[in-house]
């Protein structure tokens, strides 16, 4: 029986956590947490119930914070999560995820590390940057980041991450060696006869698809795309959008043909959402067709965007959906999309949004 | 009997934005006087409170881009010599948005 949903919130000044019952009607805000430093990324162990946080201070760089007791206290680490000296030292943490027994942590320079002691200590997995592909690397406007990490839910050898601005890249071999997974997804800031490259897109956000790991979805900054083996190809599926452009993405909990987007009016016109409208698309048959979803979210003088990781969906069926917006607002479905309600608001920029389902 | 002045520790204050991340650390602490760097010292309050290095340094390595470590009034790097009896300020920088 579900005793209560948890929305994790990581924020520019720290990370918060909402709280409701079942029904998700009225949400409790507690935080900020983590001594207000930017995380990018708070997510839940649904195994043991940890919250964790990554992210980076200004002053103190980079850690992954952690709380075994659903957000009242936290510890911190950064053991590990370091390159070797003389290479441009790590700004911040990026995306977490779990799988197994093990932690990943994507970071700011773009790379990727383990931990098998539940963030206490991290180990570099060296192979993602040793890549040939890795001089030609550029960042996008948030930093080289990596901030889609999807581990594969049956074969622990398999990962695919996302880079900003590198592209789509996939392991089969524990992280040891990787291959570029963009073909068919376009990067319009090239030159006209390079716009289908190898690698270099400006992948925004990757999520896979509930008990179909081979079928992923993708924001670009160049258009939607889904792909059906693994990234090997990507085929668009914008039409009937309102622009190619958006960060986030979120998949249905159960559902591999249901997706969210949260589209904005484009990267030069203000990346907001488009026509001062705020709506939530959803599709229920893999990106073939699209539907708006706009009761409850505002519908007039509305200059918001929402960031990559800030749109997550719950396990409860029908399933939660949840975005957070760059002006500190939260938004809360309780009927997988079709109605809204702002659930907090003035808080600080929101980076993520997470949702943890506890037992009673 | 005089107080041998080689033997006087040096002296470091910490700002309480870093203090709160330690539980048990302290605003000013003294480290041996056999210290010979703010690196060393540095160094001695990681052995004291684990972790406490990779929050004032980076691991280029350097004092981080947005803290200041002064001795002697000076700002400092990693290779400031220290001698018994000083004072080792860490500040955290103007920073942030």
């Amino acid at each position: 029986m579900t005793n209560k949903v948890l929305i994790l919130v990581g924020t520019k000044k720290g990370a918060f956590v909402l709280e409701s019952d079942a029904a998700r009607k009225s949400w409790e805000l507690r935080g900020p947490y983590c001594e207000t430093w930017p995380m990018n990324h708070v997510i839940a162990d649904p195994a043991t119930g940890t919250i964790l946080a990554g992210g980076g201070s200004e002053w103190f760089g980079p850690a992954v914070w952690k709380s075994d007791d659903l957000g009242t206290t936290w510890t911190h680490s950064s053991a590990g999560l370091a390159y070797p000296e003389g290479e441009t030292p790590i700004k911040a943490v990026w995306s977490l995820a779990k799988s197994g027994a093990s932690l990943y942590a994507g970071v700011d320079p773009a790379g990727l590390f383990r931990s098998d002691d539940g963030g206490e200590t991290w180990s570099h997995l060296g192979g993602l940057r040793n890549h040939p592909s890795r001089p030609h690397w550029n960042p996008g406007g948030a930093g080289l980041i990596l901030h889609s990490l999807l581990p594969h839910p049956e074969d622990d050898k398999r990962l695919w991450v996302g880079i900003s601005a590198a592209g789509v890249f996939h392991t089969a071999d524990g992280g040891e060696t990787w291959e570029t997974r963009n073909r068919g997804t376009r990067a319009d800031f090239m030159p006209e006869d390079q716009r289908y490259p190898e690698f270099g897109q400006c992948v925004h956000c990757l999520v896979m698809a509930p008990g179909m790991p081979d079928r992923l979805y993708q924001q670009n900054h160049c258009g939607m795309y889904r792909s059906d083996d693994g990234g090997r190809q990507w085929t668009s599926i914008e039409a009937g959008l309102p622009s190619s452009f958006g960060f986030p993405a979120a998949a249905h909990p159960r559902d591999p043909s249901t997706l969210y987007l949260l589209p904005l009016n484009g990267d030069s016109a203000g990346r907001y959402v488009p026509d001062g409208k705020a709506a939530v698309w959803r599709t229920r048959d893999g990106g073939e067709t699209w539907e708006d979803l706009r009761d409850g979210l505002p519908q007039g003088n509305t200059y918001f965007g929402v960031l990559r990781q800030a749109m997550a969906t719950d396990r409860l069926e029908p399933a939660g959906v949840y975005f957070g917006t760059s002006t500190g607002s939260l938004y809360a479905s309780a009927d997988e999309g079709d109605s809204w309600t702002c659930v907090a608001q003035h808080l600080p920029t929101v980076l993520s949004v997470e949702t943890m389902v506890v037992e009673a | 009997m005089a107080e041998d002045p080689a033997s006087r520790p040096v002296v470091v204050k910490l700002p309480a934005a870093l203090v709160r991340l330690f539980p048990e650390a302290t605003r000013q602490v003294e480290i041996p006087a056999s210290v010979a760097t703010v690196g060393d010292a540095i160094d001695a309050l990681d052995r004291r409170w684990p972790g406490m290095r990779d929050r004032i340094c980076d691991t280029t390595p350097c004092i981080r881009r947005h803290m200041n470590v002064f001795v002697r009034g000076e700002r400092s790097d990693l290779e400031t010599r220290l001698e018994p009896g000083d004072e080792m300020v860490v500040l955290t920088a103007i920073s942030g948005g």
